[in-house]
């Protein structure tokens, strides 16, 4: 199989659950291996987004590509590291069988893993630092393990496509690290990743692009061209302060289980 | 030893025992499903949902086996029916059918002259009257209720585990829900004539606990649930023969027992 062009295209597409359209009219384009924020206000669809492009919900228009063709056609390609309240954590796991999952596309249905798989699976648990609790249930890991845990999973996928939501909010710092050195890994192996953040500042600052939603398009581009108080106003609205040195704070609550009120500013 | 022996040596003690054992294990390694994916009341009423098949093959003097498996598929496929596009919430759903079909079950029987025998039979089981028929068909249903888990187990773990990780890989997980479904009438429709209707999600459920407990892995779990559905099925029919006691009872009763003592391990571990 050969993978060019490398890059995610999205045509005008159209998402939400029965009549409610949630993401109206959407489209941008990823050249491979960017590093993509997805910024908006809580509610805005960015979720919705994720669920689109990892084919849980179907577009109810428009087309979503990837090199140069539809979303499904290329199995696997798309790794998806979930927010913490998608997944059971009372399952009987083990970290291992957890990341050993993200095999599971490429080793086929009824075969078992090879030395392969199962050395790429060590690996990816070696990079996220969780090596030594590849036998523990997923369900006695801290949060930030168990994201470690996902994303490690992730990368044993080996995707060309990496979407995480909200991998920022409520881990500790030291999987907050991790996460951000793993974008820049996947930056050099050229892989694309699309992250949805409440952080601002981590958005201008570590990321290629940003794609502000509001239940629909307002900007897209380098956060130069996107952090400009005009689009920030109409995506957020009241909840943006202006302050008078010219600095852009945006104050509104977290996702449901983080109820601190979260503090961001851009250029 | 002969306290063993001595029940063996009815020919219809030994396809008792057998069938047992097949079910014992069957039910629990399903009841792994029924527990991770919390069905245990999906079980429950698909248990009580064969009834009025299990009836009607009655008075029909035709297969029970047969009238179950009609019943069972045709509950499922109506349970589908009212929740498609969220119309009904699956589990109020689940207890319309589930109080229905029991009541047409009790009507039906209740017209027949035997009543109370029957209906005895059919709710707890009769596993000492097991034909050499119907246990090949026991054997054959659960030797292929057993393989397609086997077959399935990587997809069967994905889509209990993560739905959203079958959707990034493109499982068909709707195909596969529904094959879980269909795999668990079955079983309820094979635990028919050793536990009965009524005991049959006990079965489902019990064994797969207490392996909860005792383990943190699926395919040990599984295991662990089997043996325990097993030896539960082996000390329960004893137990019957000696005490004089209905036999579904007795083997639900024993599995529960050990589920005591699986909780009990795990407090005293745990502390």
């Amino acid at each position: 199989m050969t993978h060019t062009p490398h890059r995610l295209e999205v045509q005008n597409i159209s998402i939400g659950y029965g009549d409610k359209i949630i993401m109206h009219d959407l489209s941008f384009q990823v050249p491979h291996g960017a590093r993509v924020a997805v910024v908006g206000p809580n509610g805005a669809g960015k979720s919705t987004l994720f669920k689109a492009l990892v084919g849980l919900l179907p577009v109810k228009s428009g087309r979503i590509i990837i090199h140069g063709e539809s979303l499904g056609v290329h199995k696997d390609c798309v790794a998806y590291v979930p927010q913490r309240e998608e997944v059971d954590w009372r399952f009987p796991v083990t970290v291992n069988d957890v990341v050993m999952m993200g095999r599971f596309g490429q080793m086929g249905w009824f075969k078992r893993a090879s030395a392969h798989d199962r050395s790429l699976v060590r690996k990816s648990l070696e990079q996220m630092g969780i090596a030594d609790l590849a036998e523990h249930s997923i369900g006695q890991l801290s949060g930030g393990q168990q994201q470690r845990a996902f994303l490690a999973r992730a990368i044993a996928q080996e995707p060309h496509i990496l979407l995480m939501d909200e991998p920022f909010t409520g881990v500790d710092v030291t999987t907050q690290e991790v996460t951000l050195n793993l974008l820049d890994h996947l930056h050099r192996k050229q892989v694309t990743a699309i992250i949805s953040t409440h952080d601002l500042n981590l958005a201008a600052s570590r990321f290629d692009l940003v794609l502000l939603l509001n239940h629909r398009l307002i900007a897209f581009g380098t956060p130069q061209e996107v952090f400009v108080k005009e689009n920030l106003t109409q995506a957020f609205g009241n909840s943006l302060l202006v302050m008078e040195n010219g600095m852009m704070l945006v104050d509104e609550c977290c996702p449901p289980d983080e109820e601190h009120h979260h503090h961001a500013e851009a250029q | 030893m002969n306290f063993l022996f001595e029940p063996l040596a009815y020919e219809f003690m030994q396809r008792g025992l057998l069938a047992s054992v097949i079910v014992g294990v069957l039910c629990a390694v399903m009841g792994t499903y029924v527990v991770l994916r919390g069905m245990a009341f999906l079980g429950d009423a698909m248990a009580h949902a064969i009834l009025p098949g299990v009836a009607i093959a009655y008075i029909l003097k035709g297969d029970l086996l047969i009238g179950a498996g009609i019943a069972a598929i045709t509950v499922a496929l109506i349970i589908g029916l009212f929740t498609k596009d969220g119309a009904v919430k699956e589990d109020t759903a689940i207890g319309i059918l589930f109080a229905a079909a029991l009541s047409l079950g009790v009507a039906l029987i209740s017209t027949m002259q035997t009543y109370a025998v029957d209906l005895s039979h059919i709710l707890f089981g009769n596993v000492l009257g097991v034909s050499v028929s119907d246990l090949w068909l026991i054997g054959g249903l659960s030797f292929a209720i057993l393989l397609t888990v086997a077959l399935l187990f990587k997809p069967f773990l994905v889509i209990s585990f993560d739905p959203v990780l079958a959707a990034t890989l493109r499982l068909p997980a709707e195909l596969l829900r529904n094959l879980m479904l269909v795999l668990l009438a079955l079983t309820v429709v094979v635990s028919l004539q050793t536990v009965g209707v009524s005991l049959a999600a006990a079965m489902l459920v019990t064994p797969a606990a207490t392996a909860y407990l005792l383990t943190r892995r699926l395919l040990p779990m599984m295991f662990v649930s089997a043996a325990i559905g097993a030896l539960s099925s082996v000390i329960g029919l004893y137990l019957s023969y000696y005490f004089n006691i209905v036999s579904g009872s007795a083997i639900v009763l024993t599995a529960t027992a050990m589920f005591l003592l699986g909780f009990l391990w795990k407090r005293i571990k745990s502390v």
